[in-house]
Formats: structure tokens, C-alpha cells, sequence
């Protein structure tokens, strides 16, 4: 495990990803948006409004998703004091941001039209605006603390402490009564969706995702590189 | 070495505790705070048994009747009934509907009860279900209402008959 | 095609709720991006022996 800790290891390992994962994000998005916005039916209740889901969902699985990675990062940080798990979660968090905030502003605009409101404050909705929180929490820490490894450890307790908000998120809609519509796809008895649609879905949420691994490894060997900057300066400031 | 190794151990044994005991203690204050109290709204079936007065602010939701959805004179004003299929409550409402506002089809209303038992709304939401199909076939997961009153042969089956 | 960018009268919504997904995932891909440019740059600059041996 510690053999990913070296980053000239990380590096080597991730210039061997990042041009695969580049080709199925472009493949992905290209097909996918011709499916989402062109080539799948409309919906007999929703009309044409029903193509913001195929960016919506796909942008709330993945802000989970994300979640999930800054979690085990941390935990995986605090346990084993592992450098690199802590930079993962560092460079992850932003990307989780992104993708919160556009499943929020995506729901908020296809909630307009079809429910009659942009928010109202249900179990869903609140939980996922919780989750936004959190990573700004996340990230905040990282900035509030002048010694990176006591900003870290804050940070990455935070995240753990936030674990909770997942399973809430999930299931908010089955245990509550909610404005928001229970679960299409993740679904014990299959998905409520006829094939046209669930295609240009699932081809989204593969760009989504090879776009989480493409920015991810970029933003990790940048902050291997601050990691780097800020040893190099301090050995200059004393040499 | 060993010292080390056992530390790790600690270590993992102690986030793995302290991350459960958190989550743990977050659902159960959620589940003791109870399920309606999270809940955006309330069923007929829940207001009835709660008897909550006339003139107290609520939310109240379920499906809208078939059959029940009619227009006033003004052409502003509406009438329906909404049912979770074990209960009805008449409302009414005055303003725009939203488009996905159907018979069949869930809502989210807010308002009071008046004097006589019916929901005098202000705010009218739809709610859509977790079914997609294409126009002029019907989701496969296309719920049946088992209401006493032979709901659900209406349920779902009329996307145009809005008013 | 107008038919297409009507979005059969959704357009205002489904246009936005794209394009602010594009440029939301572009502006994040894009300052990443930069971001790691510069950091790797000034690593550079302040070990100018070592690169020469590992180029």
C-alpha cells in the first residue's frame, strides 16, 4: 500500500491513466449528450424537461460518490498516517463541490417547471444542501490551520463525522415524505425506466466519472507538487 | 516495530468505533425526533388521525382523485380531492397549477383546514413518481392505488386530463 | 432545429441546467489544470540541478 506513497510511483501510475481516461470522458459526454438531448423520447408526464435528468442524476451520484472517496481517504489518512490518502482527499474534495452544486442548480431547474418550485425544504433537498456544507467545511479546515498536518487531521475528522449525511441522503426519500421522487435507477426490484432513457443516463454518469478520475490525478499531482513547494521553501528558508 | 503496528491498530479501531457511535447517534436522534416531524407533509389518512384543528398551517399531500378535479366559474379556482388512498380531503385552491399537476398524479399543497373539512390551499406543488416512459405508454412500475373506492383504475391512466 | 432549441418550451430550463453544467465542469478541469502547471514550474525552478538527472 505505502509502495503509492512514493509520488514519483503515484505519478508514473497516473500518466499511465489519464490518457485512457481522457478518450472514454470525450467518447462518453459526445455519445451521451446525443443520446440525452437528441436521440431519446421525451417523457409522458415530464415533456422534454425530463433531458435535464440525464446531467441531474449523474451529478448527485457522483457528489455521493466523491463523498465516499474523501471519506476513505481520510479514514485511511488518520489510521495509517498514509500522505498520499490525505492529498487524495484534498484534491477530491473540490470536484465533490462541483458536482453537489450541480445537482442542486440542476434540480433547482428542473423542480420550476414540474413541481412548481425551485426549493422546498424536504428531506432530500436539505440533506443534499447538507452535503454541500460539508465540503465546504472540508476545505475550510484544510485553509483555517497554518501546520498542514494538524489542517489535515481536522479536516479529515470532519469528513468521517460527515459519513452519516450518505446513508440520510440515500434514503431520505423512503423514510420521510418528500417533495423529491424516490429512486428510478438504485432500486431493489430494477429501474422504473424504459432502456431509451436509462442509456443516455448510465453513458452520462460514465463521463462524469472519467472526468472525476481525469481531474482527480490532476489535482493530485498538483497538491504533491505544493507538498513539494512548501518542503523545498522551508529547506531553502533555512539553508 | 510491534509498537508501531499496535498503534496502527489502535488507530483504526478507534475511528472505526468513533465513526460508527457518531453515525449511530445522528439516526437515532433523527428516529427519535420521528418520522412526521422530517416529513415535508402529511397524508389525509395522518390528518385524520391527528385531528388537527381548522385554521392551523399545514402541509398536505397524496394523490389527486380522478374524477375529482373541476374548475370554478371564475376560472381561477380550483377543486380536488386529494387521497392516499385510505383517505380523502376535499381542497381548493386559487392561482396557477403547476404542469405537472395531473389527476393520478401526487401533489404538495399548503394551507388550512376551514370549518367544514375542506383544505383551503395557497400553494399547490406536484410530485412527480420515480417513473419515466416514453409519450403515450405507461412506466412499467405504474403503482395500482388500492383505494376501497376502485382508485386505481384511474391511477396513472390519464396524463391529459388536466383541466 | 428551432423545434430542437425549444425543448418543446422547457428551454429556458434545460439550456441553463447544460450550460451551467458545462461550464461549471470546464472552469474546474481548466483551473486544475493551471494550477498544476504553475505549481510544477516553480518545483522546477527552485531544484534546477535535479532536473537535468531525471529528464
Amino acid at each position: 500500500m505505502h509502495r503509492f506513497a512514493n509520488p514519483a510511483e503515484f505519478n508514473r501510475l497516473a500518466d499511465a491513466i489519464l490518457p485512457w481516461a481522457k478518450v472514454v470522458m470525450a467518447a462518453a459526454f459526445l455519445y451521451g449528450l446525443y443520446l440525452a438531448l437528441y436521440a431519446s423520447p421525451a417523457d409522458y408526464q415530464q415533456g422534454e424537461s425530463v433531458r435535464i435528468m440525464y446531467i441531474h442524476v449523474p451529478a448527485a451520484w457522483m457528489a455521493m460518490f466523491t463523498y465516499m472517496v474523501v471519506a476513505v481517504a481520510s479514514f485511511t489518512a488518520l489510521v495509517w498516517r498514509h500522505p498520499l490518502a490525505l492529498l487524495a482527499g484534498k484534491a477530491a474534495a473540490p470536484i465533490g463541490l462541483v458536482f453537489t452544486g450541480l445537482a442542486l442548480l440542476t434540480g433547482m431547474l428542473w423542480g420550476k417547471p414540474m413541481w412548481g418550485t425551485y426549493w422546498v425544504w424536504d428531506g432530500r433537498l436539505t440533506s443534499v444542501l447538507v452535503l454541500f456544507f460539508l465540503y465546504l467545511g472540508y476545505m475550510a479546515l484544510w485553509r483555517a490551520l497554518d501546520e498542514e498536518d494538524k489542517a489535515g487531521r481536522a479536516a479529515s475528522i470532519l469528513a468521517l463525522v460527515g459519513v452519516v449525511n450518505i446513508p440520510i441522503i440515500k434514503f431520505s426519500v423512503d423514510w420521510w415524505n418528500t417533495l423529491h421522487q424516490p429512486a428510478s435507477v438504485m432500486r431493489m426490484d430494477g429501474p422504473s425506466m424504459p432502456v431509451e432513457m436509462l442509456w443516455p443516463l448510465l453513458t452520462l454518469a460514465v463521463a462524469y466519472k472519467a472526468y472525476f478520475v481525469v481531474v482527480l490525478l490532476y489535482r493530485m499531482k498538483l497538491e504533491i507538487n505544493l507538498r513539494k513547494l512548501s518542503v523545498l521553501s522551508s529547506l531553502e528558508v533555512q539553508g | 516495530m510491534a509498537g508501531l503496528k499496535t498503534r496502527k491498530k489502535q488507530r483504526l479501531v478507534v475511528a472505526s468505533i468513533a465513526v460508527a457511535a457518531i453515525a449511530g447517534a445522528v439516526l437515532l436522534v433523527l428516529f427519535a425526533m420521528g418520522g412526521d416531524s422530517l416529513s415535508l407533509f402529511l397524508q389525509p389518512s395522518a390528518v385524520h388521525a391527528k385531528e388537527i384543528e381548522a385554521g392551523k398551517r399545514f402541509r398536505l399531500g397524496g394523490l389527486v382523485a380522478p374524477g375529482t378535479f373541476s374548475k370554478a366559474e371564475d376560472g381561477l379556482t380550483y377543486h380536488f380531492t386529494i387521497t392516499d388512498c385510505a383517505a380523502d380531503i376535499p381542497v381548493t385552491f386559487k392561482g396557477l397549477l403547476p404542469d405537472l399537476f395531473r389527476e393520478g398524479q401526487g401533489v404538495v399543497t399548503e394551507g388550512r383546514l376551514n370549518g367544514t373539512g375542506t383544505f383551503v390551499a395557497d400553494t399547490v406543488l406536484a410530485k412527480h413518481d420515480e417513473n419515466y416512459a416514453p409519450p403515450g405508454t405507461m412506466p412499467k412500475n405504474a403503482e395500482a392505488c388500492t383505494h376501497p373506492e376502485g382508485l386505481n383504475s384511474g391511477y396513472n391512466t390519464s396524463p391529459g386530463s388536466r383541466g | 432545429m428551432a423545434e430542437f432549441l425549444d425543448m418543446g418550451g422547457y428551454a429556458a430550463f434545460v439550456w441553463t441546467a447544460y450550460g451551467l453544467t458545462a461550464l461549471a465542469l470546464v472552469v474546474l478541469a481548466v483551473s486544475s489544470l493551471r494550477a498544476g502547471k504553475k505549481a510544477r514550474d516553480r518545483v522546477e525552478q527552485l531544484r534546477p540541478r535535479r532536473r537535468k538527472g531525471q529528464a
